[in-house]
């Protein structure tokens, strides 16, 4: 049977009603990673199934990937550049079709070779961004990751022959926890238009659920209202991340916040769910882990409904998220160039983020509702209004927010 | 690279490992050395031996606390002190390590006489923080010429 494109698939389940549930899930054993993928296809729940790959991939260093393939050392994901060609297909084979669409998950800053070898195996989804996959996780400098993810798209939208190749942006995480929401929704959006000003005409803007269940229903409504805005033409659905930051540790509050950010996918109308599982805070997630994350969230998602959007457009969110973006936008008609500048300029700063690239003055903090808010806008383009309670964050406070929402959990409760 | 000036105090370099790319646990230093009156240079995240080093050269510190949460502390750990140490001027610098240094986060005594042998002042087991404050409040201050 042909693979079904990844933005179809999402869009047909939503349009069912459907939540699609979907792992984080990568082996470098090619058995294990297909018994991953056949558990995952097996699952109680319309799933689309996840190669992630291991950070000898993500980083480039595919010598260190074939040291360890050859000597048989595990990794922390699937060396989708290092197994030989066979050996990926014979992972995939008879399961990758139009009932099951699987996306190359990696982290990469600089993915050409990724978008290859997954274009290679017949693939066509993956994820990241130049923003995204460049300021959290290394020095990779920010001009190279823009090039890289340019080239990148042309590449994947070049295998457009009668499929549509998918990307996600992953702007909705950034450092996982304390970004305030509506710069999450912004470098979402404005990296979901680099793709889509870069060939891919289906893509998915995210969102990582954060600390106050009303703000993030602002949130991802302000993600739905501006990519209708700015993505007329194109396939686009928002996929939600279950919480990113540090995990509750007991298996039941593990399992309750999961149940909240799949009740919360629904009523805010994400087509997606990327799961975390109860073993998250203790060790790398088994096969049966996800299996069961995956199960509760498309249980709990089964009790929600689709809230309608009543205030998305006077949301404090939208507002900050549509000027963080307008402003960018405005810098220059390259996407890239503009996303260059603003970060140069302050106009985006990913708060505690210490990249070389990243402006670094912007600071947050949970405010006493619980809300996410800026203690510091640095040179970011918001009113004074945006910093309601600014003040300095301590150690302390900073160590008290980083748990906030574990500590919740763990003591049966919510935020 | 983040970093704070003002204070007569030698600066303390932050830095995590080559292989790490965890930002909170060098963030949360960094906000608590500052409060304990340091000047602090955070490298942050994923720095090469060479960046460390040279980094190392150029703001002289009174302090280099290298910290790690990935898992591979005590390889990456190892390599870097080789580094730091082979060089003259970093001979007397007061360097420590702390963190999660190995996969199974288990405290392991023939690590820790490795790391200490191979040049580190002092090896800090995950939320030894008051041995870590004790040691700070020892630094020298001294006049930045």
């Amino acid at each position: 049977m042909t693979p079904v494109p990844f933005g179809d698939f999402v869009a047909r389940a939503q349009t069912r009603g459907t939540l699609v549930v979907q792992p984080r899930m990568g082996f470098s054993d090619p058995a294990r990673m297909r018994e991953g993928l056949l558990r995952t296809r097996a699952a109680d729940a319309v799933t689309a199934g996840t190669l992630t790959l291991d950070s000898y991939t993500r980083v480039g260093d595919l010598a260190a990937a074939r040291r360890a393939v050859a000597e048989g050392v595990a990794l922390n994901g699937y060396p989708i550049c290092t197994h030989p060609l066979r050996t990926s297909r014979a992972v995939l084979e008879g399961l990758h079709d139009s009932a099951f669409p699987v996306q190359v998950r990696h982290g990469s800053a600089q993915p050409e070779h990724i978008f290859s070898a997954l274009l290679a195996l017949g693939l066509d989804a993956s994820e990241g961004g130049p923003v995204s996959y460049c300021l959290p996780y290394g020095r990779t400098r920010l001009r190279d990751a823009v090039s890289s993810w340019r080239a990148g798209c042309e590449l994947l939208a070049s295998h457009g022959d009668g499929a549509a190749p998918h990307l996600e942006s992953f702007g909705g995480c950034l450092l996982g926890q304390l970004c305030p929401p509506a710069l999450l929704v912004a470098v979402s959006v404005l990296e979901g238009l680099f793709f889509v000003r870069h060939g891919l005409r289906s893509v998915s803007l995210s969102y990582a659920q954060q600390t106050h269940p009303r703000q993030d229903h602002e949130a991802v409504a302000a993600l739905r209202r501006l990519a209708g805005e700015l993505l007329p033409d194109v396939d686009w659905h928002v996929v939600l991340y279950a919480y990113m930051g540090v995990y509750p540790l007991s298996r039941g509050g593990a399992l309750t916040l999961l149940e909240a950010a799949a009740r919360l996918a629904v009523e805010s109308g994400a087509a997606r769910l990327i799961v975390k599982t109860a073993a998250e805070a203790h060790r790398i997630p088994t096969v049966s882990d996800n299996v069961e994350a995956l199960e509760t969230a498309a249980r709990a998602a089964a009790t929600a409904t689709r809230r309608p959007e009543r205030d998305a457009g006077g949301s404090e969110v939208y507002a900050e998220a549509r000027t963080l973006v307008h402003t960018v936008l405005g810098l220059d008609d390259d996407i890239g160039r503009a996303l260059l500048t603003a970060f140069r300029r302050g106009l985006l700063d990913v708060p505690y983020c210490l990249h070389p690239d990243n402006p670094g003055r912007a600071r947050s903090f949970i405010d006493r509702d619980g809300r996410l808010r800026w203690a510091d806008t640095g040179a970011l383009p918001l009113s004074g209004a945006a910093v309601s309670a600014a003040r300095k964050v301590t150690s302390a406070d900073l160590l008290a927010a980083l748990s906030h929402v574990q500590r919740a959990y763990d003591s049966g409760g919510t935020p | 690279m983040n970093s704070t000036h003002g204070t007569h105090s030698p600066t303390v370099l932050i830095t995590g490992t080559s292989s790490d790319a965890h930002t909170w646990n060098l963030v949360y230093l960094q906000l608590l050395l500052e409060e304990w009156g340091r000047r602090v240079v955070n490298l942050g995240p994923c720095a090469p031996d060479e960046l460390v080093l040279a980094s190392a050269l150029e703001h002289d510190p009174g302090l280099i606390v290298v910290s790690s949460v990935n898992g591979h502390g005590f390889h990456d750990g190892l390599r870097l002190i080789r580094v730091l140490r082979s060089h003259p001027r970093l001979a007397a610098t007061t360097i420590v390590i702390g963190g999660k240094l190995g996969v199974d986060g288990l405290r392991n005594v023939g690590q820790v006489r490795r790391l200490t042998e191979a040049g580190y002042d002092r090896v800090f087991d995950d939320g030894d923080m008051a041995d870590f404050r004790a040691l700070v409040s020892r630094l020298p201050a001294r006049a930045v010429s």
